[in-house]
């Protein structure tokens, strides 16, 4: 607190330190147009997000106000004696300019029957609309997501697991794959290493939606459409996986595993005791790139995974945003709900995700 | 416990325990087949995976593009030779999609041809502006890195349906419209605003991504040579396309390729958000391979195989030719 006080007492202190630049004093042209396209962007970027989230909260009648307001707002309502429902309360302009507070009974064109909680037994009053604005509060409408979780209940969770299962199975089997992969082609030599290792980098450059059909074909002959494993096992073996891990393992030095061998360890322990130990960081990496796409992914799901019981939750979201009544309520909260996961995540992994892609250049 | 690979670490703990009961195992294989055929082993499962889901599909696809009919498995299919080429390629005339006997395919094949150049370029543009404001000594710095990288994070579905939340009639874009005293926008309603907001939409997703590449590359630039700039007192603009642009050359080259392969791949935003509408005006390719393949009865695989291996093949020859003249400048 004490603080605070000081540095308002000092506007050029706040300005430094807002505006001030590491090593240099002075602010020029340059400077000013780059906090100017940086706080540009923190608005376009953050904005429609928040905007989500706060609608989120808003009450159905509250979705459907236009111009729509900022925060999830409600009537306030009054409970008055021999009224059944809660009456919502309004300010009104009385013809002598006073303003109360009166709660509406019932409404009849142009006007209104309002009612003094305070006073019930003065009767009612009639009041032109227009003179009367309702009294409004702000107010988080959890039942939302309550509603989502507990009547349509059922469905949510399960859509929610077949994100997990895949998401998680697809993530585990991709690394110990990838790694085995990279181990084989980084720590021996052998005749075709190179042509494995071009065969599994040229894939890299085969668009997915290039062989959308005949992957449909194999999952198809393999007995998986309808089944989660239909989406796991396409994508599993990637090629970026593979080479990350590679260029990792080959820094581990040789001499490691000879050393090994004498002691009469057998190759895949070296494997799994030394090798995978020693490349967390890169299998960090990619664990990161297989969470973020398989949570994510939409066209395989959407060709493979044909019935609802087995719908992830990217297509229980499209399939709510394409039925013919949208329920707004509930398609906002399950939106907010979907991204909550990786919002999270992004928060606590934001250094690796960005370091990650910088080193490699690929998702 | 967040050090370095703490989640590769937790990922190891999650499959030690089946891992015990492959150690013996393997053990058993390396003892009957000898240490020097190890590898295979180690690369087998991968191997298998790619060649299984990645490489067959390619010589399958090409099977499908010259055989007919609706049924899945190849057996049953009949052989109609180059018929699935000629039926896209029955036009008219070329510059009208209307007298194509599958004018949907020339007019999803329009809108990519338009959608592409016009993404690309504002991508890899505010990308870089980006890029080089987040490279300047500024405070925050790591703060505004992640904010530009977290729409990445989202899936496309969520990121289509928050703009159509903002974009509806009653939307908050509309509702600012109005109370700055412009009348309300049906955004999605006429065709050329729906194809500017699928734009807009996609690059808001994806420039994270190619900022975070550009920043590295800017990184990677030694400061030395911005100090000899100074020392001659170089203007801004001038530093930027002497130093900073040949210096980036390689990297933007890198998210070029990219962005023209993932432009042209761009699908799931486009299809929640519009659904390829108004009519067929923001339909790309890939969306058309999906309906004639997927969604449309009966299904027409070898079209929608034809169609894909057209795409694939464009893409191809795109990034052969965009190294080929790289490398042919670079060593010019």
């Amino acid at each position: 607190m004490d603080d605070a006080t000081h540095n308002t007492n000092n506007p050029s202190m706040i300005r430094a330190l807002l505006t001030g630049r590491r090593g240099r004093k002075g602010f020029d042209l340059a400077d000013y147009l780059t906090y100017g396209f940086l706080l540009l962007g923190l608005f376009v970027m953050f904005a429609p997000v928040m905007w989500l989230v706060l609608s989120s909260f808003k009450s159905p009648s509250n979705l459907n106000e236009f111009p729509p307001t900022v925060l999830p707002e409600t009537i306030e309502s009054v409970v008055v004696e021999g009224y059944a429902n809660p009456l919502p309360l309004f300010e009104v302009q009385m013809e002598d300019g006073e303003t109360v507070i009166l709660a509406q009974t019932r409404r009849v064109g142009l006007n209104a029957q309002m009612i003094d909680p305070d006073n019930v037994a003065a009767g009612p009053i009639t009041v032109p609309v227009a003179n009367a604005a309702p009294l409004r509060q702000v107010h988080f409408h959890i039942e939302n997501y309550v509603n989502l979780l507990t009547a349509q209940g059922a469905d949510l969770w399960r859509y929610v697991y077949n994100s997990l299962f895949i998401t998680v199975v697809a993530t585990v089997i991709t690394l110990i794959m990838n790694s085995m992969a990279a181990f084989a082609l980084s720590k021996y030599r052998f005749r075709g290493s190179n042509v494995a290792l071009l065969s599994i980098l040229a894939t890299l450059m085969i668009p997915a939606t290039v062989v959308l059909v005949p992957t449909y074909l194999i999952v198809a002959q393999l007995g998986l459409v309808g089944n989660l494993w239909g989406v796991i096992l396409p994508t599993v073996a990637t090629p970026t996986g593979v080479f990350l891990l590679r260029q990792y393992m080959l820094t581990i030095p040789d001499e490691l595993i000879e050393a090994a061998r004498m002691d009469h360890a057998s190759e895949w322990r070296i494997f799994w005791r030394i090798i995978l130990p020693l490349s967390s960081p890169a299998l960090a990496v990619v664990a990161i790139f297989s969470i973020l796409s398989r949570w994510n992914d939409f066209l395989l799901p959407l060709i493979v995974l044909n019935r609802r019981e087995v719908f992830t939750l990217q297509l229980a979201l499209n399939s709510y945003q394409s039925e013919f009544e949208v329920r707004y309520d509930l398609l906002l909260a399950m939106t907010t709900l979907t991204a909550l996961p990786l919002a999270l995540a992004f928060i606590f992994l934001q250094r690796y995700i960005t370091s990650g892609i910088a080193s490699t250049g690929i998702k | 416990m967040m050090r370095k690979g703490a989640i590769g670490g937790a990922a190891v703990a999650v499959i030690t325990s089946p891992a015990r009961a492959i150690e013996p195992l393997m053990y058993g294989i390396q003892r009957l087949i000898g240490i020097k055929k190890m590898p295979w082993v180690f690369l087998g499962p991968n191997l298998g995976a790619v060649l299984l889901f990645s490489l067959l599909p390619v010589f399958i696809n090409v099977f499908y593009s010259m055989t007919g009919s609706d049924r899945l498995f190849p057996v049953d299919r009949p052989w109609v030779g180059g018929r699935n080429y000629e039926t896209l390629f029955d036009c008219q005339s070329f510059l009208d999609p209307s007298t194509c006997s599958r004018d949907l395919f020339w007019r999803a094949l329009w809108n990519t041809m338009v959608f592409v150049p016009i993404q690309v370029i504002c991508m890899i543009g505010i990308s870089l502006i980006t890029a080089i404001c987040l490279n300047r000594n500024i405070r925050g710095r790591g703060f505004f890195r992640g904010v530009f990288f977290f729409p990445v994070m989202l899936s496309p579905v969520v990121v289509a349906l928050i703009w159509q939340w903002i974009l509806q009639r009653n939307g908050v874009l509309n509702g600012i419209l109005t109370s700055m005293g412009f009348d309300a926008v049906n955004w999605l309603v006429f065709p050329n605003t729906a194809f500017f907001w699928t734009v807009f939409i996609t690059v808001w997703a994806h420039m994270g991504f190619f900022t975070i590449i550009l920043l590295a590359g800017l990184q990677a630039i030694p400061r030395d040579v911005y100090e000899a700039a100074k020392m001659d007192s170089a203007s801004h603009w001038r530093v930027f396309t002497r130093i900073t642009l040949p210096l980036l050359r390689p990297m933007l080259l890198v998210v070029f390729i990219l962005c023209v392969i993932r432009s042209v791949q761009t699908f799931d935003e486009i299809y929640v958000l519009t659904g390829g509408g108004p009519g067929s005006a923001t339909m790309l390719l890939v969306q058309y391979i999906y309906e004639t393949g997927f969604a449309a009865q009966p299904r027409n695989f070898g079209l929608a195989a034809a169609a894909s291996l057209l795409l694939g093949a464009a893409l191809l020859i795109f990034t052969m030719l965009q190294l080929y003249f790289s490398r042919k400048t670079n060593n010019g």
